[in-house]
């Protein structure tokens, strides 16, 4: 039987909350595309350290995870569905984002929507056609300011988690949207009720302004 | 909560909730009235008043034993913030009812004034010897978790030498509790590094509490234990947030810069979401 395959079934066969995790983390360090279905399968345990080290596995393999995770992702399950989201948040693969954009501003998860406002932030837009870039980066900025106006004070500090990501790309590509975070960024400190968050913002302000 | 009762807590109003709390015939319609008046924070005098007479009621009796009402007004006059339940929920810890002293003791810690602290460390009389189990019930003969807990919030400095004892005993909810306390009243790094070790405790519900009790206390060098401690994100988020809370709140906020200790928290959350 061939490693993978081994360490696939000692996951299977893990008998223990212990020996799960110890397991995923074995099969996680193997970064192998047969893995896929098996760690994901993990997202849904409700097994918080095994499904980290699920995600930190699914992130590794990358690209590849996309197309099944997005096939496979359960609808009624939010804590698979917000470790997921952490999977297309890590691999900043284009084909999830417009999963993200709707999760970011629609799930019923405050941890879902967390998780793809952060993740919209690290989309690798290389990886876009860049004819379509432009438009896609305007349609994320719009759904993360959108999302700092959320009802639960963690999914608007990942929005500007986001913002300030997304910002960072944009200094070459859209100067004048980055002008637009900036500003929301200041409104926001102004009207935002949670010190944490309005920390957050500053610190926010501070990177921008050394990259530029 | 059941769906059943999510439909009436949409249909009650204030005069229902209160009406139906003052009558004797239905039982369970006092018992859901007075849980509705602290989960919708009616603060209304009349209110008030009503939930008052509930925790001196004698209809409402358990099987047990126990005052179901009592437990559930105490627990509501804690949500509600009015002083003038202090003293009366002070009187409670007198009470035979173990879990109507557990919501008086909790309510009082919410209610956040000082006056109750003598009542509540009587509770602390005879020490860890005398924090022994009821025979035949799942509890200990005081709700100590609870007190122990009121009087750290308080700030209950005289209690010190009473409460330091509980950081050895043998039930770990107590235990912590009482660590939590010590460090609210000394700010002593041993008692937080007592709540560190708790997170990688085998107990998930334990790590969970010991995070919700570091980041109520703002213990700065947990970070990155609570990073990695074995619990859900949410939880593991608020704590972080309590620490940079607690940084923030030790610095000048009038200045613009960010202390590294702070960047160092935000960094953590920043990954966890």
């Amino acid at each position: 039987m061939p490693d993978v395959q081994r360490l696939i079934q000692a996951v299977n066969q893990a008998d223990s909350a212990d020996l799960l995790l110890e397991t995923v983390e074995d099969l996680s360090e193997a970064g192998d595309i047969v893995a896929i279905p098996t760690l994901v399968e993990v997202l849904g345990f409700n097994n918080p350290g095994a499904a980290v080290a699920a995600v930190d596995g699914l992130i590794k393999i990358g690209e590849p995870v996309i197309p099944y995770l997005l096939e496979n992702l359960d609808g009624y399950n939010y804590g698979a569905r917000a470790w997921a989201t952490r999977v297309f948040a890590g691999i900043g693969d284009p084909a999830a984002l417009d999963l993200l954009l709707e999760a970011a501003v629609t799930d019923f998860s405050q941890s879902v929507r967390r998780a793809a406002a952060k993740g919209l932030g690290s989309i690798i837009w290389s990886k876009l056609p860049i004819e379509d870039v432009a438009a896609a980066q305007q349609q994320v900025l719009k759904t993360l300011i959108l999302a700092t106006e959320d009802g639960e004070w963690v999914v608007r500090y990942a929005a500007i988690v986001g913002l300030e990501a997304l910002g960072d790309t944009l200094a070459t590509v859209q100067p004048e949207l980055l002008s637009e975070i900036m500003t929301r960024f200041q409104e926001l400190i102004a009207s935002e009720p949670e010190a944490a968050i309005c920390a957050r913002i500053k610190y926010a302000i501070n990177q921008l302004q050394l990259e530029q | 909560m059941r769906d059943e009762e999510k439909t009436e807590a949409e249909q009650l109003t204030l005069e229902q909730a209160i009406a139906n709390l003052k009558q004797k015939e239905d039982l369970g319609d006092r018992y859901y009235a007075a849980w509705w008046l602290g989960k919708f924070r009616i603060t209304e005098p009349e209110a008030i008043a009503t939930l008052l007479e509930a925790l001196e009621d004698e209809q409402d009796r358990a099987p047990d034993g126990g005052y179901p009402l009592r437990r559930n007004a105490a627990r509501a006059l804690g949500k509600l913030g009015d002083k003038s339940a202090v003293e009366p929920l002070s009187r409670c810890l007198e009470f035979p009812d173990y879990y109507v002293r557990e919501a008086a003791a909790q309510a009082l810690e919410m209610l956040q004034d000082q006056r109750c602290i003598p009542a509540l460390t009587k509770l602390l009389d005879g020490g860890v010897a005398a924090a022994i189990r009821v025979p035949g019930k799942p509890h200990l003969v005081q709700p100590y978790e609870a007190i122990i807990e009121a009087l750290g919030t308080l700030g209950a400095k005289e209690a010190t030498s009473l409460i330091e004892p509980f950081t050895e005993h043998s039930t770990e909810k107590v235990k912590y509790a009482a660590a939590r306390a010590m460090y609210q009243l000394t700010r002593e790094n041993k008692y937080g590094e007592m709540l560190i070790k708790a997170l990688s405790g085998d107990d998930l519900q334990l790590r969970r509490s010991a995070l919700m009790d570091l980041g109520a206390v703002g213990y700065l060098h947990a970070g990155q234990a609570i990073a990695d401690t074995l619990a859900e994100n949410s939880m593991k988020l608020i704590a972080l947030k309590g620490l940079l809370e607690t940084d923030l709140g030790n610095n000048n906020t009038e200045v613009p810069t960010i202390s590294t200790e702070s960047i160092k928290i935000m960094n953590l959350m920043d990954s966890l979401l």
